[in-house]
C-alpha cells in the first residue's frame, strides 16, 4: 500500500525517475543561490532574471523551433546581458543594482513576448513558462548535471568574497579584488541555474525552487552552513512530494512542486525553530544567565 | 625622525563638486597615535576612507612610502550587515585574508590566533554565537579582533567609540595602547574630547579645512574647538572655484 502509494511511480514510470532527478539536483543546485540571494536582500532578483531570460530562450526557440540547445544558449545569453550590465552601471553610476537590474529586466522582457506574439502561438509561450519536468530527456539531465556541477564548484571558490561582500564590502576591498568578480560570477549562477530550471519547471517556476526553499530554510537555520543544508532539503523535499502528488492527482508537475515548496514555506513560518510564529505563542522559558 | 608613515599631500576629498576635506597637508609620523577630531560632517570619516584607498582625491595624492604599509581599517558599526548569518569566529577568521586569501585553509596557528584575538578583546566563549546576537559593545569588541588578526602597519578607526560604555571603552582603549607600543601608525575619529587629551599624543581637529594638527593639548584650546563649531555644514551653492593649486 505504501510502497504503491510512495514509491511505485517511481520504479514503474521512466519519465517519473527522470521528473525526480532532475528536479532534486536543479534543487541542490539552486538552493545556495537562493540563500544568497535572500541574505544579500535580492530575493526578488531571481525572478527579475527569470524574465530577462525570456527573450533569449524566445529567440532560440524562433530560430531553432523546440530545441533545448538553442533555447538554453539564447536564455543564457540574454541572462547574462542582463546580470552583467544592470551589475555593471550599479558599480560605475549612482543607479542602486536592483533599479538598474529593473530596468533591463523590463527591457528585455518586453522584446521577449513580442518575439513570442509575433511568431508564435500562446501554446508555446505556456511551455517556455511553465516547462515539463516530466519530458526529461537526456541532454536536459546532462544540462542539469553540468549547470549544477559548475554552480558547486564555482560557489566554494567565490564563496569567502560573497560573503564578506554581503557583511563588510569595505573591508574586503581593503584586502581583496575579489568582491566585483566574485558578485559578477554570483548573479551569472543565477542566470545560470534559472536556464537550467527553466526546461524542467519553466521559468517562471524555476524562480520557486531557488528562493522558496531558501527562505524557509531561514526559520530552521541559525548560520550559513545550515541554511544551505536545510534548503536543500525542502528544495528536494517539495520535489519528491510536489511529483507523487502531481502523479496520483492528475495535477500539473512542475506548479505542484512549487506549490508543496510554498506549503513547506507556510509551515516554516508557523513551525520553524528560529523565529517561527508557535515558538512565539509557547510560554516562554528563559535560563537564569 | 624616521620618514613619515603617511604623507599628505595637499589632500581635497569629496563626493561631489563640494570638498569634504579641503586643502589637507602633513605628515603622520611613523608609530603615532593619532585622534581626529571635529563637527559632524567635518570630513573626518571620509579622510579615513580615503587613507583606506576607499575614495580617490579630488586633488593631491597620499604618500606611503615603499614597501606598501598594510592598512587595516575599522567601519562604524552601522556599516556592517549584522543581518547576516555568520558567526564570531567566521568572520575573524576572515580577517585572515592576507595568510589564507581566497582558498588557503586555516591551520593550527591561525584558529589559535583567533582564539588569541577573542581572549584579547574579552570575548572567550563567543565563537559560535552569530553576529545578529551581539550587542553594540560586543560587536565593537569583535571588530578590535579582526583588526588584531589582520597585523598592520596602519590602524585606521572610526568611531570605535559610539555607544560604547566606559568599561568597553577602557578595554579597548588599552587594546589601542599596545598597538601603539608595537609601534603601529594608529588614527582614530573621535568625539570625545576628554578620551583625546588622556590617551592621543596627537591630535588633528578638522572641519573641513584643517583647523589644528600637533600634540593634543597645543590643538584643543577652546579658540580652536570655536573655530571648529563654527563650520558650516550645509553646501553653499554659490561658492566659487576653488583656485588654489
Amino acid at each position: 500500500m505504501l510502497y504503491a502509494l510512495l514509491i511505485a511511480p517511481f520504479t514503474e514510470f521512466d519519465f517519473m525517475r527522470r521528473a525526480l532527478v532532475g528536479a532534486s539536483v536543479l534543487a541542490l543546485s539552486a538552493a545556495p543561490i537562493g540563500v544568497f540571494l535572500m541574505l544579500r536582500r535580492m530575493s526578488l532578483v531571481g525572478d527579475a532574471m527569470a524574465h530577462a531570460i525570456l527573450p533569449g530562450a524566445a529567440l532560440g526557440y524562433l530560430v531553432a523551433g523546440l530545441s533545448l540547445g538553442a533555447m538554453t544558449l539564447g536564455g543564457l545569453i540574454a541572462g547574462f546581458a542582463v546580470a552583467l550590465l544592470a551589475g555593471l552601471i550599479a558599480r560605475i553610476t549612482r543607479l542602486r543594482e536592483d533599479a538598474s537590474l529593473a530596468a533591463f529586466y523590463l527591457m528585455s522582457l518586453a522584446l521577449g513576448v513580442t518575439l513570442i506574439s509575433a511568431r508564435g502561438s500562446n501554446i508555446d509561450l505556456l511551455h517556455v513558462l511553465f516547462g515539463s519536468v516530466l519530458a526529461l530527456d537526456d541532454q536536459a539531465l546532462i544540462l542539469i548535471g553540468g549547470v549544477a556541477t559548475v554552480t558547486l564548484v564555482t560557489l566554494a571558490i567565490i564563496i569567502r568574497p560573497l560573503v564578506m561582500e554581503s557583511i563588510d564590502p569595505v573591508f574586503l576591498r581593503s584586502v581583496s579584488r575579489a568582491g566585483a568578480p566574485a558578485h559578477l560570477a554570483f548573479l551569472a549562477l543565477a542566470v545560470l541555474n534559472l536556464v537550467g530550471g527553466f526546461q524542467a519547471l519553466g521559468t517562471l517556476l524555476a524562480v520557486g525552487l531557488m528562493m522558496l526553499p531558501a527562505i524557509a530554510a531561514r526559520f530552521w537555520a541559525r548560520t550559513l552552513t545550515g541554511m544551505i543544508a536545510v534548503a536543500t532539503l525542502i528544495g528536494i523535499v517539495a520535489t519528491y512530494a510536489g511529483l507523487l502528488l502531481s502523479y496520483h492527482l492528475g495535477l500539473a508537475s512542475g506548479p505542484t512542486i512549487i506549490l508543496v515548496a510554498g506549503v513547506l514555506y507556510l509551515l516554516s513560518i508557523i513551525a520553524g525553530t528560529q523565529g517561527g510564529l508557535l515558538l512565539a505563542l509557547l510560554p516562554r522559558k528563559h535560563l537564569e544567565a | 625622525m624616521s620618514e613619515p608613515a603617511i604623507c599628505c599631500a595637499d589632500i581635497t576629498l569629496g563626493y561631489g563638486p563640494h570638498p569634504a576635506v579641503h586643502h589637507l597637508d602633513g605628515d603622520i609620523d611613523r608609530g603615532s597615535l593619532t585622534a581626529i577630531l571635529g563637527p559632524n560632517g567635518a570630513g573626518k570619516s571620509t579622510l579615513l576612507k580615503a587613507i583606506a584607498g576607499e575614495l580617490k582625491p579630488i586633488a593631491g595624492h597620499f604618500d606611503f612610502g615603499t614597501p606598501k604599509p598594510r592598512i587595516a581599517y575599522l567601519p562604524q558599526i552601522a556599516e556592517i550587515d549584522r543581518s547576516f548569518p555568520l558567526t564570531v569566529f567566521e568572520l575573524l577568521s576572515l580577517g585572515l585574508w592576507r595568510k589564507t586569501g581566497l582558498f588557503g585553509g586555516l591551520s593550527h596557528d591561525d584558529r589559535h590566533a583567533v582564539e588569541q584575538a577573542l581572549h584579547a578583546v574579552g570575548l572567550v566563549g563567543f565563537e559560535n554565537r552569530t553576529l545578529d546576537t551581539l550587542s553594540g559593545g560586543q560587536m565593537s569588541r569583535v571588530l578590535f579582533a579582526r583588526v588584531m588578526l589582520q597585523d598592520a602597519d596602519i590602524v585606521l578607526l572610526d568611531e570605535p567609540f559610539a555607544a560604547i560604555d566606559t568599561r568597553t571603552v577602557a578595554d579597548l582603549m588599552g587594546l589601542i595602547a599596545h598597538w601603539h607600543a608595537e609601534g603601529r601608525t594608529i588614527l582614530a575619529v573621535l568625539h570625545d574630547e576628554a578620551l583625546a587629551r588622556a590617551h592621543f599624543p596627537t591630535t588633528l581637529l578638522l572641519a573641513r579645512e584643517t583647523i589644528a594638527w600637533g600634540p593634543t593639548e597645543d590643538v584643543l584650546t577652546e579658540t580652536n574647538l570655536r573655530a571648529a563649531r563654527r563650520m558650516v555644514e550645509a553646501h553653499d551653492p554659490h561658492a566659487p572655484v576653488c583656485e588654489v593649486a
